[in-house]
């Protein structure tokens, strides 16, 4: 059974209404707003536990487990902060673009809600660079909810002052990483910190900071509306809710939709996508989960769920939920090359093994791709990737060899017969060689 | 110190205390597990980023980087296990993979931090087939030989340039493997700190330019000494091959230098082997010609015979050693002069009291203090590394600095509150007034520019009855500093080489009040004020501005070719070492004037190191009591004072051209070629 | 053989022709710095070197038809921001999307990440080259028109394959309507940025399948 309408949360997530204030009231957004905020801090964090959310930018934390940890207010004044990571640059994911183009309301609503159970008087949207007309939307719908007295002081008529500003990136993938986005927002190059001390103590100007996806925020109005039970209902135990998912690749109709957790995977790639290109039986594989997710080969496609716990059972996860779809006409190990070349163009270059190990994995599948290597050099990429893995300060070298680990895993036998054809088209004759 | 909180934490089963908040990399090294390390540094910020100090924390889910990471209580460390090793193993393969295998042509080979790791855990091959990195080479001045290529982006430069020196003038542009230490421009690096860039870095990545090529560390003997060319007493280790100086690195002292050293006492070197006396000089027919030592002597002895005492008369200069100092003072006392001085700038001080000329705060101290009053100095040139450590306590406790005086670049935020007496008058009625008032431990650092000046005594006096008025001279805090410029001076002053009581004075000596003057090292003063016919006696190492004014050459040694005692501008002790012999017939210079002293028929009673040594003692017990600096006393005595009254000349500094500042400098290519440098460029110049 | 590092630096860079001899806001860059301050504390006020380097960027494209950064701009970023400028530095050289060096009027910027490729982005690059006159990545048409960048994931997957002009996405683009975009450009013709085959956004191809029952809807 697919999700129904009436249980969509982002009801304009293809923009066929208007994205303003009144259209998206007239949607339910910004619905008794006041009242939940009346009901305090606790209730909010309590329904948020009881909803099951789980962080929406890939690594899936419980978000109002997360929310708990931020400090009561500052007996001295000083503030915390929410900041809002829509810096959305895993490859394969979209979703964020379309919440805040088409459903900003739902996030601003939501960054309301969220500051009060943080108690954050102030939150900054950092939003990619590259999304210049979607953060003029944003920003626009900004403006007209402080102008209906939704943001300020004395936000929504709750007697809670709130101010909420956007912020731009520039083109760095690793200010999605929570500490990098901070370092960013302060003026500094998008460069991970050392973690302890983490953002709930020690965040944004020093002061405590809760860093959320676009996605996770925007989805607590409703669920504070309709209750945590109903959010919960959807998907498996622990997996609950509904999700956008960025549907792509070798798909006859690629798009984004809100569905229900745990979804089997084909039935979201039929039901939404138009199946894949050629017919199911034409699938070679898919990575589910944005970039950073190892790929799935078809085997396992077929009775997959989309879900964390199901996706980590088979070594990958569900990430971003940025499913990229994979026909068997794909040059599988370029495809994978090009992420590892994506890798090594958005590490920051502070830690060693990220800094030199994505530019040697990435030469490597460079000549894997045309199979211009030894078969043991598979070995020793596969010994480089976990000589990287796990050994940085974040997670995106991580992020950065799962890929490729992927591609070992489940597709060796290809990666050998490559280097085979490349032998055999340049086998050079071996007298002469040895004559020069 | 004492309410510090102790935990326990077990490092590979061997259970130590540490204090809260130390890290697990501290916590290993206390418990005798080596840490190897590229970009964690202890005097500068934690950056966490080379990974090669990686260790397992019980339930950690990864490895962590041990420099960064804080202990609890109970925590396990696990630093050698197979885990722990591959990680290090990684991390060494992937500094390799884009280093250039150029070590047998690399200045750092010997003494570089990744050859030494690679030994415990590189491979004896690679497996890195891909093009290498090459990065193109950047220009950080006359001193710092960058070759980027080897660089390991430790950062370790960024974080000294940005904290210690002070200087946001380095910085690590653009991202991933193009990530590069550059300058902002095409420029020297605006600090007098920049050596220890080179020492700081782990490779190859910045040398030194003037010891490009030079000498491998095995090849070097390896002498401590101290550094003289300012009075912070920087300790140093002197690098020599045969009869050459090749290197000066600064050794670690944490009340002096902690491991720091100035650029001017690390690069001036190469002025040993320039412009040197090598053999001693006569004047005849009114032109130097070379002559012996019996030579020498006899022509003094000729001249000096029959003069009565107070016509004679002796200058030592700012370098000179202890020995060298008080033979020449029991020489002139034998021939009956009390005119001596070492003061060749003229400044007033006061030697009636030991506090009255000292850093009484010491260089420790400063990081007690919580004011900061400057009054005619710049410490940035006069004492870099002593500034760095004021800049130290600025940042770590936002300490509040005024400056009375020329407005530069001390590089920390300073209050300029005037240029002169009339500011150092109104202080207390100001905003910093109050600043003062509240402070616990302020400091106030007079400059000698501030005292060479006729109201010189006024302003000693006043200073000095400032930090009276603050409380600030007592049994636990005396916050009265006096900042000299050259090591050998706090020694003269404590040997009390200055005029008798019927004696005359530097200024009556040079106007012709003595018929014969024994400059002993004494190059900063201006030879043209010699009054024409009297009769010079240049005894130093250098063919500097005095020498060419002097009847006869003795030639003496550089503080690096004699073992000599010094005492620095916070009173502490110090032997430097003779690293390397002088040139030709130069000697040391106690011995000269003990030779001397025979001929003259005046022979000192002391014929070895050990009873010159022992003379100092007599003179002054504060020489018995090396690298120690004197306790903080109650004083209710005054400096004189009763010169000039305050004017309102503005105050001038001591130092204006930092590289070229004595004799060394101004003998030294290297310098000059950082004068040069420094200077602002000839377009701008001509605006 | 060794592999040239990106070098961000001419190390010649004052001489260096395309620098400007001198930089100062405009009116218009100057209301807008006042809006940026207003969003940071006071003492905080480096956060705003993005937007105030993104200020000087947009500016030089008005004043120049090229938009960059000079590094005599960044000194100015630095002074209004009480930022070393070697700090500046290293963020217009960290962030992917500051120019530092002078571009063409157009900047034509092909996202060529796997969810790209896998639709066609090599036709996106060979219309691209084809009907800019260009000869690869990184290369200005001799007309100064455009400049091809290739670009990491643009994050419109679904709408793949992506060309971003400037600040504007066209989605869903074949060699064809890439050459025709292209061509438009030449013209001096802006066209609508968005879907090149009419889809309605993110939906499916042909009309959503879902949310044809929402509140509010006409």
């Amino acid at each position: 059974m697919a999700l129904q309408d009436k249980d969509r949360i982002f009801t304009n997530l293809y923009g066929l209404q208007h994205w303003g204030l009144q259209a998206a009231q007239k949607r339910g957004n910004w619905d008794g707003t006041a009242g939940l905020i009346a009901k305090g801090r606790d209730w909010i964090i309590e329904e948020v536990k009881q909803s099951g959310l789980r962080g929406r930018g890939g690594a899936g934390f419980p978000t109002g487990l997360k929310w708990s940890f931020m400090p009561k207010p500052d007996p001295e004044g000083r503030p915390s902060y929410l900041v809002v990571n829509c810096d959305e640059s895993e490859p394969g994911t979209c979703k964020d673009r379309d919440i805040i183009r088409h459903d900003p309301h739902t996030l601003i609503e939501g960054c309301l809600l969220a500051a009060v159970a943080m108690n954050a008087r102030a939150g900054y949207i950092y939003v990619r660079g590259e999304y210049y007309n979607e953060h003029l939307i944003l920003q626009a719908a900004i403006d007209e909810a402080y102008a209906s007295g939704l943001l300020g002081k004395n936000a929504a008529g709750s007697g809670y002052d709130f101010d909420l500003y956007v912020h731009r990136g520039a083109g760095a993938y690793i200010c999605g990483e929570e500490t990098a986005l901070i370092e960013s927002l302060e003026g500094k190059k998008g460069m991970p910190r050392l973690k302890p001390p983490f953002p709930a103590a020690v965040g944004l100007y020093g002061r405590p900071t809760t860093v959320n996806n676009v996605e996770t925020i925007a989805v607590v109005p409703t669920i504070l509306r309709r209750g945590a039970t109903w959010f919960a209902g959807f998907g498996r135990p622990k997996n609950s809710g509904t999700k956008i998912f960025c549907i792509q690749g070798h798909v006859n109709k690629p798009c984004n939709v809100e569905e229900e957790m745990s979804i089997p995977l084909r039935e979201l790639i039929e039901r939404h996508a138009g199946g894949v290109r050629g017919g199911w039986d034409n699938l070679l594989c898919v990575i589910p989960g944005g970039s950073s997710t190892p790929l799935l080969p078809k085997h396992i496609c077929d009775d997959v769920l989309m879900d964390f716990d199901a996706l980590r059972e088979h070594k990958t996860g569900l990430g971003t939920a940025g499913v990229i779809v994979m026909d068997k006409s794909t040059d599988l190990i370029r495809a994978i090359a090009r992420l590892s070349k994506f890798y090594k163009h958005e590490s920051c270059g502070q830690c060693t093994p990220c800094r030199e190990g994505m530019g040697w994995v990435s030469r490597m599948m460079d000549r894997m791709v045309e199979g211009r290597a030894e078969i043991e050099e598979i070995d020793v990429l596969e010994s480089v990737t976990r000589r990287i893995e796990g050994n940085t300060i974040c997670a995106l070298a991580d992020g950065g060899v799962w890929p490729v680990q992927g591609l070992i895993r489940h597709f060796r036998p290809m990666m050998e017969e490559r280097i085979a054809a490349y032998r055999a088209r340049h086998a050079a004759p071996a007298m002469p060689m040895a004559a020069e | 110190m004492s309410d510090v909180k102790l935990i326990k934490v077990t490092v590979d089963g061997k259970e130590v205390e540490v204090p809260l908040g130390a890290t697990a990399l501290q916590a290993a090294e206390l418990a005798g597990a080596e840490i190897p390390r590229f970009c964690y540094h202890e005097r500068l910020s934690i950056a966490g980023n080379c990974r090669m100090c990686l260790v397992e924390v019980e339930k950690a889910p990864k490895p962590v980087a041990s420099c960064a990471f804080p202990v609890m209580d109970g925590m396990k460390i696990i630093t050698d296990s197979p885990g722990v090793r591959n990680a290090r193993r990684g991390v060494m393969e992937f500094l390799l993979i884009n280093h250039p295998l150029d070590c047998p042509i690399c200045d750092q080979g010997g003494e570089c931090d990744l050859q030494d790791q690679a030994v415990a855990y590189g491979q004896d091959m690679s497996r890195y087939h891909e093009h290498k990195r090459s990065v193109t080479d950047k220009y950080f001045g006359p001193l710092i030989k960058p070759i980027m290529t080897r660089c390991i982006q430790c950062t370790r430069c960024v974080r000294f340039a940005t904290e210690v020196a002070g200087v946001p003038e380095l910085g690590a542009v653009g991202r991933g493997e193009a990530l590069q230490i550059t300058t902002y421009v095409e420029k020297a690096l605006s600090t007098e700190l920049s050596g220890n860039l080179i020492d700081i870095c782990p490779v190859g990545a910045l040398t030194s330019r003037p010891y490009a090529f030079v000498s491998r560390p095995w090849e070097l003997a390896k002498t401590d000494s101290i550094d003289v060319l300012d009075a912070t007493g920087t300790n140093i280790r002197v690098d020599s091959r045969g009869p050459d100086i090749l290197r000066v690195l600064p050794r670690v002292h944490e009340d002096v230098n902690e491991e720091w050293m100035a650029d001017r006492g690390r690069f001036s070197i190469d002025a040993v082997k320039k412009r040197r006396l090598d053999r001693p000089w006569v004047r005849q027919d009114g032109k130097l010609r070379p002559a012996t030592w019996p030579e020498a002597f006899q022509a003094i002895a000729t001249k000096l015979k029959g003069l009565p005492g107070d016509r004679i008369g002796a200058v030592v200069g700012g370098l000179s050693d202890a020995e060298s100092i008080v033979a020449l003072k029991d020489l002139m006392a034998a021939l009956g002069s009390q005119n001596l001085d070492c003061r060749e700038d003229g400044a007033a001080l006061d030697a009636s009291n030991r506090a009255f000329y000292l850093f009484n705060s010491s260089i420790a101290g400063i990081e007690q203090a919580d004011a900061l009053l400057v009054i005619g100095s710049n410490p940035r040139v006069e004492a870099p590394v002593i500034n760095a450590r004021i800049r130290k306590q600025v940042l770590n406790t936002h300490m509040p600095v005024a400056v009375i005086g020329a407005e530069v670049n001390l590089t920390y935020p300073v209050t300029h509150l005037g240029n002169g007496p009339d500011a150092l008058r109104g202080v207390m009625d100001g905003a910093f007034g109050d600043v003062l008032r509240n402070a616990k431990r302020p400091m106030i650092l007079l400059g000698r520019g501030a005292l060479a000046r006729p109201d010189g005594a006024a302003v000693l006096a006043a200073a000095w009855a400032l930090a009276q008025s603050l409380n600030a001279v007592t049994a636990e805090w005396n916050g009265f500093n006096l900042l000299h410029t050259q090591g050998g001076q706090v020694a003269a002053l404590d040997l009390g080489f200055l005029p008798g009581q019927e004696g005359k004075d530097l200024g009556a000596m040079l106007g012709g009040g003595v018929d014969a003057l024994w400059l002993l090292g004494a190059d900063e003063l201006d030879p043209s004020l010699i009054a024409p016919g009297t009769f010079v006696i240049y005894q130093g190492h250098h063919g500097d501005r005095a020498a060419g004014r002097a009847d006869v050459i003795l030639p003496g040694s550089t503080y690096l070719e004699k073992d000599g005692t010094y005492a620095s501008t916070e009173g502490r002790v110090q032997r430097g070492r003779r690293a390397v012999f002088a040139p030709g017939e130069a000697r040391e210079d106690w011995r000269i004037l003990r030779a001397a002293s025979e001929l003259l028929g005046h022979a000192l009673p002391y014929d070895d190191l050990a009873a010159v040594r022992a003379r100092l003692v007599a003179v002054n017990p504060s020489f018995a009591r090396v690298d120690e600096v004197p306790a903080p006393a109650a004083i209710s005595a005054k400096p004189a004072g009763d010169a000039a009254p305050l004017g309102s000349a503005p105050f001038t500094l001591a130092i204006t051209n930092y590289w070229q500042a004595d004799v060394f400098g101004r003998a030294s290519e290297v310098m000059a070629e950082c004068a040069r440098a420094q200077a602002p460029t000839p377009a701008m110049a001509a605006e | 053989m060794t592999e040239a590092a990106v070098d961000h630096l001419d190390p010649n860079w004052r001489n260096s022709h395309a620098e400007p001899e001198s930089f100062e806001f405009d009116a218009e860059s100057e209301a807008q710095i006042a809006k940026i301050l207003a969003r940071y504390p006071e003492a905080k006020k480096a956060s705003a070197v993005i937007p105030l380097l993104y200020v000087v960027q947009k500016q030089m494209g008005r004043q120049t038809g090229s938009a960059w950064v000079p590094r005599i701009a960044m000194d100015k970023v630095g002074e209004r921001l009480g930022m070393a400028p070697i700090r500046v530095l290293e963020v217009a050289t960290f962030y992917f999307m500051f120019n530092t060096k002078p571009i063409g009027r157009f900047h034509l910027q092909v996202c060529g990440t796997t969810p790209c490729m896998l639709r066609g982005s090599d036709d996106v690059l060979r219309a691209c080259k084809d009907a800019g006159h260009l000869k690869g990545y990184g290369d200005t048409s001799e007309d100064g028109l455009f400049t091809l960048s290739e670009v990491e994931c643009l994050g419109a997957c679904v709408n793949a394959p992506i060309l971003q002009v400037d600040d504007d996405y066209y989605e869903d683009l074949d060699y064809d309507r890439t050459v025709q975009l292209i061509e438009a450009l030449k013209r001096g013709e802006r066209p609508k940025p968005g879907s090149t085959i009419g889809r309605q956004t993110s939906a499916p191809e042909g009309g959503p399948l879902t949310l044809l029952d929402v509140p509010g809807g006409e």
